[in-house]
């Protein structure tokens, strides 16, 4: 039994079948990667297990608790963290308020109204914040405003985010792309060492085979909406079905 | 019977103006993306179009009468208009008299004019801008404008009446079979609603037939991708704000037999008309229409004596009232398309 | 200080000042003097100067942080003045039962009216509280005469039940005249003049009221502001999205926030009505909305300061700038010769009087376009250019070694 799973799982935009039949199964304490063509239903499928999109068949079970019907904030709650694909940060905000917000959600849970705090005297908060900042190595941006980070460092601000509400579940949603090589390979040394602390599990949606094969421990791939295989890494390659997916039926 | 017609006919009155004035505000808001919260100003500006064609008409030297004499006994002086002097007597008295509709083709280029000085010189400044801004600086230059009408003309209602031949009423009543007096309905509102079909009809068969309607269109849908085809798509906008202040102002110029000009019945009509953009959707140019024509025709049933003594003030709040329960239930509005202001 | 960083707490002392010191500075003209006229130290205005900052302060609340641009604020001070008003006519003339029951009054409204609203954002929002206060504004013209006196307004009446025992302020008047309100029996209207030289300074216990009220409400905005409270709301302003899948609620907060504001709002409109005792509906029509806007704008929304700066900036205009007339103006440009004198009125006078809405339409207009950050990003730019000036004259003389900032 793993910690999400997901059950008969289909999405239908009008005349088009996003998803069909989507089984999946996500073992605790690994990291899944969902890979597939263009259009495969990746974004879907994520969009179904935050909240954004609700499914039309199936069901999705996170630790025992249905997630289906909830809201993005509950969905959260339960334990589940999403990283987007163009960075979604508070541009407004400085660093260190991105992340102390994520780290108020953990601690009071969905909300506390607490009107006579003073944000700069919780002091826990900001010991949480800084730490994890420095564990992405923004320790000495956390007076900037977020919206003039580059965008390596808004997606590693975000990753903070999500890191310091300690998801059981982390989902990332192509966490590289756009990337610099330099930057790809500081994220996925950032990601190793939280797959190495093995606290964590995460979903990973990627194009770039190099970040799937250095991280993931299971891959699903995912064409037409439908999962073909479920494999450890080395079974991928070379996989004759994850072929004729990628390149078409008419090189096999 | 009799009393559910004259309700629906009360209401096309009103409904043509807020559809009107719905119209213009969809096409800016559609091919230009800005919530124009001077929208009111400019039909404000129409009425005073009229105003201030009544007056230079009215323009007058004065002659002295040796036909009369006053009651002291001296030559009465009378104001003769110039016009008389140009056209005749007869003639200069009916183009006198029929300043309101002469007043169409002097509004036209005055309107046009002014909706391009204002997209140019402001308004374009602020597309990128967020639609608080917009907002905020649009109700600006709507009190900057009313302030200024109200500077030169005064802060009176002042009356600008209809041709003498549209002056009385029609008995619909009879017209239909019914009891003679039954439906009784002064002749200009039923100019005015016929007036402001043919004037949609127009904008509609514009945009739908020409290449350059065709070009908007497109641009309202997808304003990128127009762009990309090497089309100035900005130089069609700037004519469409035009176009669209024209019609705000026609919808003033006609309207002002029915209700005086005055320096803020902009600010009274934008309320109203914002609301119904939001229940016929926004961007949707049949949904502006449809819902000033239904929140009118709302409106002048919730004023019948019945409603009333049932659910007293409802008159005054239907639309109100109606815009609420439809923004909560159909957040697109009646005809609002998917994917517009929302976030 | 008081829960305060020392930078928050000089801002309060600052205000605390400037309020405390109101009298005196708003009335630097001495007494008979050509300029006497723009004196604004008089307790009528001082009262609206400090009450419209707390309605400012209150928007800033909702629209500052949040970004929700509600255009029907005015509803919640009308309903503010409507309960004060009847607390007025029902307990006692004193003047905190109306003040208490007017921000819980408006509270209340503003929780029916939030808890609607606040499904829908951006313009739809807006339109929704506009749609609401119009009705609010509509009803009380009309069916709720009752209640509101309708286009007459409400007043105190010499027969009001006023159920409270005396020394609370139930009662009758002993005089037989309308008894006026009062605290504990100061009455609201009781003035000191203190003359020195030529210049007159008035002291007025309703002025004392609003201002110590004020401060308390600046106070209150302040700890909103550095709150964790007010940081969700600034992140709802950011990124409403993101929030949500932080596992935060924004509901609550928006609608916290919403009837936070519409107190502020319902406060602003008790103490009117306690300074004033008479109420109409036009305080709720929209144009009223607009004022309120319009001041947080030109003072700088999302501004701990900016708001108060406003609200005393537009009121100023509004009393002392409107009441220049083409004498004064005669007189201010007699020194020109006549033919100049004549152009030079001319061009001025629209502006002045009567068209001094005109005036603060450009202004307003003006700091939209050029100042988006209201009179405190202006204060700022000035205090950077200025700074900046120094800080190169310095350099100049200076080996420059390293780079500037």
């Amino acid at each position: 039994m793993g910690i999400l799973e997901v059950k008969n799982v289909g999405k239908r935009f009008g005349g088009l079948q996003a998803l069909s039949e989507v089984n999946l199964s996500v073992k605790e304490n690994t990291v899944h990667a969902i890979i597939g063509p263009n259009g495969a239903g990746k974004s879907t499928l994520l969009n179904c297990l935050v909240g954004k999109l609700i499914p039309d068949t199936g069901s999705v079970m996170f630790d025992g608790n249905s997630v289906l019907g909830r809201s993005p904030h509950e969905i959260n709650q339960l334990g589940i963290s999403r990283v987007f694909q163009t960075p979604e940060i508070f541009g407004d905000l400085t660093v260190l308020e991105n992340v102390s917000i994520a780290c108020f959600a953990k601690r009071d849970g969905a909300y506390s109204l607490n009107a006579f705090g003073a944000v700069n005297k919780e002091n826990d908060i900001r010991e949480a914040a800084e730490h994890i900042l420095d564990d992405v190595n923004m320790l000495e941006k956390s007076g900037m405003q977020a919206s003039s980070l580059s965008r390596g460092d808004k997606r590693r601000l975000e990753m903070a985010m999500c890191l310091s509400q300690k998801p059981r579940l982390l989902l990332l949603d192509e966490p590289t792309a756009g990337m610099a090589r330099a930057d790809t390979n500081n994220t996925i040394d950032l990601l190793k060492t939280i797959r190495d602390r093995r606290n964590i599990t995460m979903c990973i949606i990627e194009h770039d085979m190099h970040v799937v094969f250095s991280l993931a421990e299971r891959i699903t791939v995912l064409a037409q909406g439908t999962p073909l295989v479920e494999e450890t890494p080395d079974n991928i390659k070379g996989h004759p079905k994850v072929r004729e997916a990628y390149l078409g039926e008419a090189q096999v | 019977m009799d009393q559910i017609i004259l309700q629906i006919l009360n209401g096309l009155d009103k409904g043509s103006a807020y559809a009107l004035i719905a119209l213009g505000l969809t096409l800016i808001f559609g091919t230009l993306g800005v919530v124009n919260f001077a929208h009111g100003a400019l039909f404000m500006l129409g009425a005073f179009c009229t105003v201030t064609l009544s007056r230079i008409l009215g323009l007058s030297k004065e002659v002295i009468d040796e036909t009369r004499t006053d009651f002291l006994g001296n030559p009465l002086k009378v104001d003769v208009p110039y016009i008389y002097d140009w056209f005749g007597e007869s003639a200069g008295a009916a183009i006198i008299d029929w300043a309101v509709p002469l007043s169409i083709l002097f509004s036209i280029p005055i309107m046009i004019a002014i909706g391009v000085a204002m997209e140019r010189g402001l308004i374009k400044h602020f597309y990128k801008r967020p639609h608080a801004d917009q907002i905020l600086v649009t109700f600006g230059l709507a009190i900057v404008l009313q302030e200024i009408i109200k500077y030169y003309f005064g802060a009176n209602q002042i009356p600008a009446p209809a041709p003498d031949a549209f002056i009385g009423s029609f008995d619909f009543g009879a017209a239909i079979g019914m009891d003679p007096g039954a439906i009784i309905y002064p002749y200009w509102r039923i100019v005015y609603f016929f007036f402001a079909m043919i004037l949609i009809a127009a904008v509609f068969a514009f945009l739908q037939f020409t290449t350059f309607g065709m070009v908007v269109r497109a641009g309202m849908a997808d304003r990128e991708t127009v762009g990309l085809l090497g089309i100035n798509i900005d130089r069609r906008f700037t004519i469409m704000f035009g176009i669209a202040a024209a019609v705000a102002g026609l919808a003033g110029v006609m309207y002002t037999p029915i209700v005086s000009p005055n320096y803020h019945m902009g600010m009274d009509f934008l309320v109203i008309s914002f609301v119904v953009v939001v229940v016929g959707g926004m961007g949707s140019l049949p949904g502006a229409v449809l819902a000033g024509f239904v929140l009118g025709i709302l409106e002048s049933f919730a004023s019948m004596r019945e409603v009333i003594e049932f659910l007293p003030g409802i008159n005054q709040v239907v639309i109100y009232l109606a815009a609420i329960i439809i923004l909560l239930t159909r957040p697109r509005g009646l005809l609002g398309r998917k994917g517009v202001m929302e976030d | 200080m008081l829960g305060l960083e020392k930078k928050d707490f000089n801002l309060l002392l600052i205000v605390a000042a400037l309020v405390v010191l109101a009298p005196v500075l708003l009335n630097p003209f001495p007494e008979g003097s050509a300029m006497a006229q723009f004196n604004a130290g008089y307790p009528d205005l001082m009262q609206r100067f400090v009450i419209f900052g707390i309605f400012a302060i209150g928007f800033n609340i909702l629209f500052g942080l949040t970004g929700y641009l509600s255009f029907g604020h005015a509803a919640f001070l009308g309903v503010g003045s409507y309960a004060g008003m009847w607390m007025l006519k029902l307990l006692s003339i004193n003047v905190i039962p109306a003040i208490i029951f007017s921000m819980l009054i408006a509270g209340l409204v503003s929780l029916a009216i939030g808890y609607i609203s606040l499904r829908r954002s951006g313009i739809y929002f807006s339109i929704l509280t506009l749609a609401f206060a119009q009705m609010a504004f509509s009803l009380a013209a009309s069916v709720l005469t009752p209640i509101t006196g309708g286009e007459t307004g409400l007043q105190t009446n010499l027969n009001d039940p006023r159920i409270l025992p005396g020394f609370l302020g139930g009662g009758s008047s002993a005089d037989g005249n309308i008894p006026k309100p009062s605290l504990f029996g100061i009455e609201m209207t009781a003035t000191y003049e203190i003359s020195v030289g030529n210049w007159l300074w008035t002291l007025n216990w309703g002025y004392a009221i609003c201002a110590v009220v004020m401060l308390i409400a600046f106070y209150i905005s302040i700890r909103i502001f550095r709150s964790p409270f007010g940081l969700m709301l600034r992140a709802i302003k950011s990124n409403q999205h993101r929030l949500s899948y932080t596992g935060l609620n924004t509901r609550p907060y928006m609608l916290a926030c919403f009837v936070i504001s519409g107190m502020y709002a319902g406060l602003a409109g008790g103490l009117m009505a306690a300074m004033d005792p008479q109420v109409g509906a036009e305080r709720m029509q929209w144009t009223a909305s607009g004022e309120v806007v319009l001041m947080t704008i030109l003072g700088g929304v999302g501004t701990l300061i900016g708001p108060v700066l406003g609200a005393g900036l537009i009121k100023y205009f509004e009393n002392i700038f409107s009441k220049i007339n083409k004498a004064t103006l005669e007189m201010w440009f007699s020194f020109a010769p006549d033919w100049l004198e004549g152009i030079l009125v001319s061009i001025v006078y629209p502006f002045i009087g009567k068209g001094w809405h005109l005036t603060l339409g450009l202004m307003f207009m003006a700091v939209i376009i050029f100042l988006p950050g209201g009179l405190v990003e202006g204060g700022k730019r000035i205090g950077d250019w200025v700074r900046g000036k120094r800080g190169k004259a310095a350099n100049d003389g200076a080996e420059v070694k390293t780079p500037a900032e």
